[in-house]
């Protein structure tokens, strides 16, 4: 077995024991409505994970995602859905803003969580100025692809799935993905070799934006209404989500399926606590706990390895 | 390895021009754009304020200490070098703030032992921050981030129900002045002084240095790497422990999510101050300065009638402003 198919086994052990231990909790999540229920928040949770994990590729850190996923909502149930025009207008500049700040953070060799952190003020100040009370309405085409309902396999299952493909194809498949994870891996080599670090850096926030914005519009989609703090704990999932993943902090080492799959559990922990009937106070924590296990248990298997390889 | 300094880039002056030389090396000094900054607020502030520049000066001071003494925790961590960052302090503020309450009860018989409490808390909260980090081999900023998760629900748990008050005594103490200072001003301060000592006088300070700017090389040198990350965590997060109990008391009760705005708070003290977000080279006055700003650019704002909305987009660009201003430094590696 190579590195990369070790590290994408722990994130799906991991989604198998969390999936099996809730089935044998609860028999009647072992259906369709129930995998539905199970999975009903995963997609914009997904799509916000492989956002951070396009920022982890070249070795930043995304603090804003949070505050950018929901001021794309506040867009999404307001202007996209009275003023369609502006509404995508005003999404793509988001995406363009998040160019911008990839750039400058490369150009001014600048520490990613501060210009993050600040950004995530930005994002939150004009989520506030579009949409100052709860509110908004989805545009009827995004609920209605939200809650299709396909044959055999709920939808949150089969867009999970579309999403981890695509991801797939464009960040291990392409050569446009080899220049970005070579950017986390070897910055000054991928100059060297003639490509530009800057334009490479860019891209790789413009597509995170792009993916925040489609977790934005598929959050909304779901809940049918916004408000500014709808997603909040989008940064800290989304950053668990990447590490459950497989993903590593640098070297542009990420895996998308494993991020997906990482997002998926995450979702999942929420309710399979409930199942447990831990108190809410808990969940949280858990999530933490969960985390911090899977971490153990990866550091165990590479200590492991480690040792076969040298005897 | 020397320590990078803005002044290594500049020709050493001749003996016998003294008076200019310190007089410009003051100028260099990276905390004095942070006390600039702030100064330019004030006056912006003051012109327009009711209340006149003593008041809101006095204001400053108070709202100033709760950031400085969770931004010389977090200092002292980012300067042992890239990837070194705390992001459990909101939690553990709301952590210790609420056990310490909840212990006192109201009764100021118990103040001392509502702040043991406060500083045990933060304390374990290090310990267990450190833990993972070494034990587990787990990036301080995961590490941290899960340990927050934990100490949440904790938090959580054990605020469920009432919010208790302060002790009077603690209150009136938390918001009083001596001399018309603010009492929780004079206590950051006497922290920040004792920090200073510790970073420019002491040989732990000298080590936190080296190993933020060679952890290898400092570790060759002799210095017990892991004993003084562990000390440095478990001091930030034991400061924070003291913030979060003399912000309860302050507001009158822990809250949920009285720690929230720290996180970005402490981070941006450290950095619009002058020390380097990438480790190694740190300084005390910068905190100060940079947290009288930051206070002061949202009073400024809120005193020029911006919304909520406007404040924080301006607060976050001029965040990002400053940090691109200041430019970051090259890491070779």
């Amino acid at each position: 077995m190579n590195r990369d198919q070790l590290r994408i086994l722990l994130p799906v052990v991991s989604l198998a024991v969390l999936l099996g231990a809730v089935f044998w909790l609860q028999p009647r999540a072992m259906s369709y409505l129930g995998l539905n229920l199970l999975f009903n928040l995963a997609v914009p949770i997904a799509l916000a994970t492989i956002a951070q994990m396009l920022i982890i590729m070249v070795n930043d850190l995304d603090l804003s995602i949070g505050t950018f996923v929901s001021f794309v909502a506040c867009v999404t149930a307001t202007l996209v859905q009275t003023d369609p025009v502006l509404g995508y207008l005003v999404l793509a500049a988001g995406i363009a803003g998040y160019a911008a700040m990839g750039a400058l953070i490369h150009l001014r060799n600048l520490p990613a969580i501060v210009v993050t952190l600040g950004m995530s003020f930005v994002w939150g100040g004009l989520a506030v100025l579009i949409l100052p009370s709860p509110g908004g309405a989805s545009p009827e085409w995004l609920r209605s692809l939200m809650t299709v309902k396909p044959p055999l396999v709920p939808m949150a299952i089969v867009a999970s799935v579309v999403i981890a493909v695509a991801a797939h194809l464009l960040v291990r498949r392409s050569a446009f993905g080899v220049v970005l994870r070579g950017v986390g891996g070897n910055a000054a080599s991928v100059e060297r070799a003639g490509w530009s670090v800057l334009k490479a850096k860019a891209a790789a926030y413009a597509l995170a934006g792009f993916f925040g914005t489609l977790s934005g519009m598929a959050l909304v989609g779901l809940t049918t209404a916004a408000d500014a703090n709808i997603a909040l704990r989008y940064t800290l999932l989304s950053i668990a989500g990447v590490i459950l993943g497989g993903g590593e902090f640098t070297g542009g080492r990420v895996s998308p399926v494993g991020a997906v799959i990482g997002a998926l559990t995450l979702a999942l922990a929420g309710s399979f606590l409930s199942f447990m009937r831990l108190s809410p106070d808990w969940q949280i924590g858990a999530q933490g706990a969960i985390l911090i296990l899977v971490l153990a248990v990866r550091l165990l298997v590479s200590r492991g390895r480690g040792r076969r390889v040298a005897a | 390895m020397s320590r990078p300094d803005a002044s290594a880039a500049h020709p050493p002056h001749r003996h016998g021009d003294k008076p200019v030389t310190s007089l410009l090396s003051i100028l260099r000094k990276p905390w004095l754009w942070a006390f600039i900054a702030a100064g330019a607020a004030f006056v912006a502030t003051a012109a327009v304020t009711q209340a006149g520049g003593w008041g809101l000066g006095m204001t400053a001071l108070t709202f100033a200490a709760f950031s400085v003494l969770v931004g010389i925790g977090q200092m002292f961590v980012i300067t042992l070098g890239p990837g070194n960052v705390d992001l459990s302090i909101p939690a553990t503020m709301t952590l210790a703030g609420t056990l310490a309450l909840k212990a006192m009860a109201g009764d100021p018989a118990m103040i001392p032992v509502g702040l043991a409490i406060a500083l045990a808390s933060g304390l374990a909260v290090g310990v267990v921050n450190y833990g993972l980090i070494r034990l587990l081999s787990i990036p301080p900023i995961i590490a941290t981030l899960s340990a927050s998760f934990l100490i949440q629900s904790a938090a959580i748990w054990s605020n469920r129900g009432l919010r208790v008050k302060p002790p009077q005594a603690l209150a009136d103490f938390a918001t009083g002045r001596a001399l018309g200072v603010p009492n929780v001003a004079v206590v950051a301060l006497l922290v920040a002084v004792l920090a200073w000592v510790v970073l420019e006088r002491a040989l732990a300070g000298r080590r936190v240095l080296a190993i933020g700017q060679n952890m290898r090389a400092a570790r060759l040198a002799g210095v017990p790497v892991d004993a003084v990350r562990f000390a440095t965590y478990v001091s930030c997060a034991v400061l924070a422990g003291l913030a979060g109990f003399l912000l309860a008391s302050f507001s009158g009760g822990a809250a949920l999510n009285m720690g929230a705005e720290y996180l970005l708070m402490s981070i941006a003290v450290v950095v619009i101050g002058g020390s380097s977000i990438a480790g190694g080279n740190s300084n005390v006055p910068g905190i100060w300065g940079a947290s009288l700003f930051m206070f002061l650019i949202v009073s400024m704002l809120n005193s020029y009638g911006a919304g909520a909305g406007v404040r924080m987009i301006l607060t976050g660009v001029i965040i990002i402003a400053i940090v691109a201003a200041a430019g970051g430094r090259k890491v070779s590696r």
